[in-house]
């Protein structure tokens, strides 16, 4: 687990890979040095999910609470209320499976100011297997009222999430990864919470993605367009503070919906999307993701075409919905 | 084949070198894993697999069976190993460890390996499910006996202490805990990190029966089982002084061995190291 590196899932030729927890690392050391009054708590994976930079670079503001995570996500809630703005972190699966209750009631139910951040989402843990790869994170912090979520798909715009989520007042959920992931953004990107950006722009089926679903989406949409179908690839880093406007205005143009993550294709974006539409423009849909499954042990190349969350499966469903 | 046995500390003591190596094969194999914690408890459980349980390779649901539940869940690596060896599955599964599609999975989960009983790698989980085990036999008034080992940073979790409650409030003198206290764990020194001191003194304020041992001496580790056994109306709690990465010169007591593969020449190296 620690210390292990991947070349990342779909490296190419050409293609920068961009490690999403060290830009996460490197920004809490930024925001230290502008002077933001802020915290960090980590139980135990200061070296995975990167706090440790914020840890060398100021000691006094960073508690590692060792190998226990319901209390440092409780103690982070207390530490809110003194006016400090915490960073949380540890892996997805223990900050938002172990301390799911911790999150929903301490910080969701007291509506405090507290950034959870977690690494190591997805089927792209790999090696560590089912126990360990988190697939309702997305879920599971949607549901909670007042919760923002935040899901980016590289390294430019995991900085700026994380800065959103300082400037923003009130809980908010950023989901990042192990893995290495394709930069997708250029320099100019800007991120803001709560809208949806257009990567390529089609005519005949909208594929929307969050994190490494987007990834997915962009190269599906070559392989579609070599069939003559054109593809529209949305990207969606804002799951809860969705982008309402954004996907139905362009889902009423396109023929057919299909949605990617590395999550399971039910309460993440697939849910977020498949609510919406259902309610407001049915159309036909179909949400590529882990299939009602655990994860289990391998690279991370290997379990997304296990899975079947590949461009190929992308691709086919839209086909499919056509 | 019927459950090996061994009687000796000197044969323990060479199975447990001959495992070292099967630890290290299936972590250098899968270039993934965690060899340090999965050293330091090894010897423990060659005397629990070799001497002190009644295990079954050829059926291992078998009811008259003792239970045996790794808590720290990532040093599963060691129970491979044992399990292997002692025929519950073959070797050539050691190397598929970590690898889609594997039986071996990177934390155990016990729909996937014959004899493991319950799936860990969660922090903190491994300890109530042997409570629990624990208690379904006692109600049906089973002999057999749960054994189970913790790590020293996961017993920073709080449900460790919800467990160490439960198991003195229920009599529970069929279970028996050994504390890998190896002193590190990921972020470094366990004192460093949350110090979890004074080990044994909170599991006796907790109401446990408590003997402290060299975690890697096969007479201490026997005699406390053995101890463990006379123990009657509580739990018993071997508080085991071990070295993380143990027989590995260049692993030992190295915090940065956690959870990192060793290349080829580092695997080379420690295999002449542990060398018959
Ligand atoms: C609930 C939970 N939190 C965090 C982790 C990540 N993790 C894996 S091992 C480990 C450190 C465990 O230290 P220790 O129990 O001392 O293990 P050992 O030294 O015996 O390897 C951590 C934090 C986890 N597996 N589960
Ligand atoms: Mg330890």
């Amino acid at each position: 687990m620690a210390g292990m590196e991947t070349a990342g899932v779909g490296g190419k030729v050409g293609v920068v890979m961009d490690s999403l927890r060290d830009a996460y690392g490197d920004t809490l050391v930024e925001l230290g040095n502008e002077g933001a009054n802020i915290v960090v708590f980590d139980a135990d994976l200061a070296g995975s999910t990167r706090t440790s930079k914020f840890a060398k670079a100021f000691p006094d503001r960073f508690f590692n609470m060792g190998a226990a995570e319901q209390g440092m996500v409780a103690a982070a809630a207390g530490a809110s209320t003194t006016g400090v703005v915490p960073f949380v972190s540890t892996f997805a699966m223990f900050a938002t499976g172990r301390a799911y209750e911790f999150v929903r009631q301490a910080v969701g139910v007291g509506h405090q100011n507290v950034k959870i951040v977690a690494t190591h989402a997805g089927l792209t843990v790999g090696e560590d297997g089912g126990t360990h790869q988190c697939l309702e994170d997305l879920a599971l912090m949607r549901m909670i009222p007042g919760m923002t979520v935040l899901s980016p798909a590289d390294a430019l715009e995991t900085k700026q999430a994380i800065r959103a989520a300082y400037a923003h007042k009130g809980p908010v959920y950023v989901r990042l990864t192990r893995d290495k992931f394709p930069r997708i953004h250029a320099e100019d990107y800007r991120f803001q919470i709560g809208k949806a950006v257009m990567m390529r722009p089609g005519t005949d089926v909208l594929l929307v993605g969050c994190g490494l679903g987007t990834s997915i989406c962009l190269a599906a949409a070559d392989l579609l367009a070599a069939e003559g179908i054109e593809a529209t690839v949305l990207h969606c880093p804002t799951i809860k503070l969705f982008d309402r406007e954004t996907l139905l205005r362009l889902a009423k143009a396109h023929r057919a919906v299909v949605t990617c993550e590395e999550h399971q294709a039910h309460g993440g974006l697939g849910g977020v999307v498949a609510e919406l539409l259902s309610e407001a423009h049915p159309m036909p849909l179909r949400r590529v993701g882990v299939q009602d499954q655990f994860g289990q042990s391998g690279k991370p190349e290997k379990l997304l075409e296990a899975y079947g969350v590949t461009p190929q499966a992308v691709a086919a469903a839209a086909k499919a919905a056509l | 084949m019927p459950q090996q046995k061994l009687e000796s500390v000197e044969d323990l003591a060479a199975k447990a070198k001959a495992l070292r190596r099967d630890v290290l094969l299936q972590v250098y194999k899968a270039q993934s894993g965690h060899p340090g914690g999965s050293l330091s408890w090894i010897d423990i459980g060659v005397a629990l697999y070799y001497h002190e349980m009644a295990v079954f390779p050829e059926d291992p649901a078998n009811p008259a069976r003792d239970r045996f539940v790794l808590s720290k869940g990532h040093a599963c690596p060691a129970q491979y190993a044992l399990l292997a060896d002692q025929g519950f599955f073959p070797k050539a599964w050691l190397e598929t460890f970590r690898q889609y599609p594997t039986k071996l999975q990177g934390h155990a989960e016990n729909h996937y390996t014959p004899g493991v009983e319950v799936t860990t790698g969660s922090l903190g989980q491994g300890l109530p499910q042997a409570v629990g085990i624990a208690l379904g036999l006692k109600v049906q008034k089973a002999a057999q006996r749960v054994y189970c080992v913790i790590g020293d940073g996961e017993s920073q979790e709080g449900v460790i202490w919800e467990a160490a409650m439960a198991a003195p409030h229920h009599k529970l003198d069929n279970l028996c805990v050994f504390h890998d206290l190896n002193g590190l764990q990921i972020d470094g020194d366990v004192k460093k990190v949350m110090n979890i001191n004074p080990v044994p003194d909170k599991w006796r304020a907790f109401g446990w029966a408590v003997k402290e041992i060299d975690g890697h001496d096969f007479t201490q580790i026997l005699e406390a089982l053995a101890w463990a056994r006379t123990v009657k109306g509580q739990p018993a709690m071997i508080c085991a002084r071990t070295v993380k990465g143990k027989g590995v010169s260049f692993m030992e007591n190295q915090a940065g061995w956690h959870g990192v593969a060793p290349k080829t020449e580092d695997y080379e190296k420690a295999l002449a190291e542990l060398a018959d």
